[in-house]
């Protein structure tokens, strides 16, 4: 491994909270969600049902994706109330 | 100073010593669970918290395996944690002692070494604690009531070291010792607290700091973070005889890695762990007195095992015997007869070893069962008869 | 009833995460779901501690970790005895050195819940240390490849119950593990899902406000092990609570009460026939073991509805 140099804490304790945003799940997607802005009420049911989370509230209210993180489960989609979210092909 | 003062000695047995110890060791948390013959331990302890006596959580746990899970989160969690178990109960414990090292807990652990099952049997071997040797644990053996009370003191110092971070098992014999009353020079409270300040953890489970303890390493990680426990523990012969030197300061005590007794001129040198030790000892000064050039060498630091320090003593002798409490079925060695065997090949030494499995599930030994066993192996090395490799089984009738 | 401030808005919550994305588990997984939405209610400063399971093992793949709270992880079947020994350490550290005192929060998967883990939860349960117990039930061990557990439904079909020309699925029905830890007599114990966040969240509060044990028994949908897609994740959750599979109830103080009555509630076969663990029970062959695992939802059902009415 090159990072062996690495400072290895005792016991293998990790210092970086959070620290999984080093890596991008994004790449697991197969379909990816995309929003329609006109049907968005910003209730953030989409939000509290994702599961990474991947999804951000933008300055008016609605939501927008984190496409470095969305693994394209569709759960948002399917939760949707206003039907605003689709899955569509990469 | 207190080398000068008269030394007046409180009639203890080794259990309640070591509570005493562990009471002005101002521990934090205790997590146990009652089994025979380590209870007297933890009853006396439950005594002090409940009479305020010392400012401690007593976890009363459900099992063993939990008494040692809560141990290690209390330690994670930055405090001052000790336990106590034997036998069946280190046996249950047997997959949190890796976690305990592996996550680098400096708990303090007193092991009344008792026999496993099955039959059952609750007298002394040391069957329990060669089980688990390799935990990742420092291991001391105690010999009597005292050195069990001033190891206690040292093992907290020594594991809490940031170098250390270790967990530390201090065995005493089951009954022989756990039971057995003698007279203990205790420190004061003052002393206690000069020696060993409250703990001070560099790392620890808060969220002024929010760290992941115990995550999940696949093969591109785990053999490293595996591999600091060993390092660790090379650094634990030298600091432990740091501590034993700020220790023999304070108090005039001191006891080594070995306790040796006249290992210089023996021509064979009995090597074994634990109360058995006093035994022998009495046993090579009666011999000494017939002429016979017999030495003793205790194992008191088991893990790690202190090869540089066994081997002055025993490396002119023309045979060893080593006394296992422990078996260890279908090895070529009992487990002490194993590491002894390795560091003499190491070493490039061929002395010759007899490796005896004795006193297990409690069976006493005596001063003229050293004697035999010694004088059997001298008359072999006078009569150029090779000495018998391999494991025998004294006194099991068969 | 404590008082305790109710959260009535998603509003209130957003921002509040105490899990970054990047984290391993799978595409729809309904347990990050759920402890995604319990981490948001909790009180803070919390400490989480996790058993050996999916949760687990997908959140700290070394050297990254998707948790923003101070986390630790033992074993298996331990996670209730270490938060043992969190809160017995901050206890006397806080007496005796001013250490700041945290909530605890321990989550463990059915199998480290129900069945090996069960002895260090009833002892910690027992000896009523402040904590709160999530077991996140997805009714089998899936971090091991789907194998059955006490938690695993009757009929269900799993790696070690598989649908066979003799027997078919599990034959045993599912442990009643809220029974079990209400005779303990803690004060707070309620069932919940991801699916109904709202009744989730303050489920979460209420239990924190307890100076004692609490225990919260999650739904967790598993799309790997349940066979459903990944995008109904939730939606199987809503089925199981609608089709009164799984009430939501809790119990204060030994008091019960059904958080979401289901006065008309779906046929069975809805929540059985979206994944394919279950589906097979509607096969005509199956009928007898359809008929037992009705009787065994709509029995509990009532027996809860009866513990609620005595108490309301
Ligand atoms: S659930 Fe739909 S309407 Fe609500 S915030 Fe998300 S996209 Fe907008
Ligand atoms: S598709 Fe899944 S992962 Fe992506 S934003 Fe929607 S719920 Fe989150």
């Amino acid at each position: 491994m090159a990072e062996v140099e690495k400072i290895i804490l005792p016991g293998g304790i990790i210092d970086r909270p959070g620290s999984t945003l080093d890596y991008k799940t994004g790449t697991w997607r197969v379909k990816k969600p995309v929003v329609d802005l006109n049907k968005c009420t910003g209730c953030l049911l989409c939000w509290i049902y994702c599961p990474e989370p991947a999804i951000r509230k933008r300055d008016d209210g609605k939501i927008e994706f984190d496409y470095d993180y969305c693994k394209g489960c569709g759960i948002c989609s399917v939760e949707c109330p206003t039907k605003a979210i689709k899955m569509e092909e990469e | 100073m207190s080398l000068l003062q008269p030394k007046t000695l409180k009639p203890m047995s080794t259990s309640e010593a070591i509570a005493y110890a562990v009471k002005q060791a101002n521990v934090d948390v205790i997590a146990a669970y009652p089994i025979t013959p380590q209870t007297i331990i933890v009853e006396r302890l439950s005594e002090y918290v409940n009479n305020g006596e010392l400012d401690a959580e007593y976890v009363a746990v459900e099992s063993e395996h939990s008494a040692m899970s809560a141990c290690v989160a209390a330690s994670l969690t930055g405090a001052r944690v000790f336990t106590s178990t034997a036998s069946q109960g280190l046996a249950l414990m047997h997959e949190v002692l890796y976690v305990a090292s592996g996550l680098r807990c400096p708990i303090v652990m007193a092991i009344a070494n008792r026999a496993l099952s099955a039959p059952i049997n609750i007298h002394c071997d040391h069957s329990d604690v060669m089980g688990s040797r390799d935990a990742g644990w420092v291991h001391i053996f105690v010999e009597n009531a005292q050195q069990a009370y001033d190891r206690i003191f040292q093992a907290f110092r020594l594991a809490e070291d940031n170098d250390i971070l270790l967990p530390v098992g201090v065995n005493l014999d089951g009954f022989f010792l756990s039971h057995a009353v003698e007279g203990v020079a205790t420190i004061s409270d003052s002393e206690a607290a000069l020696f060993l300040p409250p703990r001070k953890a560099k790392y620890y489970i808060d969220s002024s700091m929010p760290m992941t303890f115990g995550a999940f390493a696949l093969p591109d990680w785990y053999f490293e973070i595996k591999y600091q426990v060993v390092e660790a523990m090379e650094k634990v012969p030298k600091k432990l005889a740091e501590v034993e030197e700020a220790y023999y300061k304070m108090t005039g005590r001191m006891y080594g890695h070995v306790g040796a007794y006249r290992t210089e001129d023996a021509d064979v040198c009995l090597i074994c762990a634990g109360s058995a030790a006093a035994t022998a000892k009495f046993s090579v000064a009666r011999m000494r007195e017939k002429g016979i050039k017999a030495g003793l060498l205790s194992i008191r630091l088991f893990r790690p095992f202190p090869v540089e320090s066994i081997l002055p003593h025993v490396k002119d002798a023309k045979a060893l015997i080593v006394m296992d409490r422990a078996m260890s079925p279908g090895a070529p060695s009992a487990p002490i007869g194993q590491d002894i065997k390795t560091m003499l090949y190491d070493a490039g030494l061929n002395i010759p070893v007899a490796n005896f499995v004795y006193g297990l599930g409690g069976r006493d030994i005596s001063a003229a069962e050293f004697e035999s066993i010694t004088t059997k192996v001298i008359e072999d090395l006078k009569a150029g008869r090779p000495i018998e490799r391999g494991v025998k089984y004294w006194g099991v009738r068969i | 009833m404590m008082s305790v401030s109710e959260i009535k808005s998603i509003k209130e919550l957003y921002g509040l995460d105490l899990i970054a994305p990047g984290h391993r588990a799978c595409a729809g997984c309904g347990a990050l779901v759920g402890v995604r939405q319990i981490l948001l209610a909790s009180k803070r400063p919390l400490i989480v501690v996790n058993a050996t399971s999916c949760l687990e093992v997908t959140s700290t793949p070394y050297p990254q970790t998707m948790w923003k709270v101070p986390w630790v992880h033992l074993l298996f079947e331990n996670a209730a005895a270490a938060a043992s020994g969190i809160e017995a350490a901050l206890k006397v550290l806080s007496r005796k050195y001013g250490r700041q005192e945290h909530y605890i929060i321990a989550f463990g998967g059915d199998g480290g819940t129900f069945d090996i883990g069960i002895q260090a939860l009833s002892g910690a349960l027992e000896r009523g240390h402040r904590f709160l117990y999530v077991c996140y039930d997805n009714e089998a061990y899936m971090n091991t490849g789907i194998q059955r557990s006490g938690a695993t439904p009757l009929g269900a079909a799993t790696t070690t119950s598989p649908v066979g020309a003799r027997i078919v699925g599990k034959q045993q029905q599912k442990k009643d593990l809220m029974e079990i830890v209400v005779a303990h007599k803690i004060p707070y114990a309620a069932t919940a899902s991801p699916s109904h966040w709202k009744d989730l969240v303050n489920k979460v509060r209420k239990a924190q406000s307890y100076d004692g044990p609490s225990f919260i028994h999650l739904i967790a949908t598993c799309t790997r092990g349940w066979y459903f897609d990944p995008s109904e994740s939730i939606k199987v959750a809503r089925l199981a609570v609608e089709t009164r599979y799984w009430p939501l109830y809790e119990v204060e103080n030994g008091r019960y009460r059904i958080t979401n009555p289901v006065p008309n509630p779906k046929p069975l076969e809805e929540f059985l026939k979206v994944q394919r663990r279950l589906s097979h029970l509607l096969l005509p062959e199956n009928a007898d073991l359809l008929e037992k695992l009705k009787a065994y939802v709509n029995e509990r059902w009532e027996r809860l509805n009866k513990l609620s009415t005595c108490f309301a």
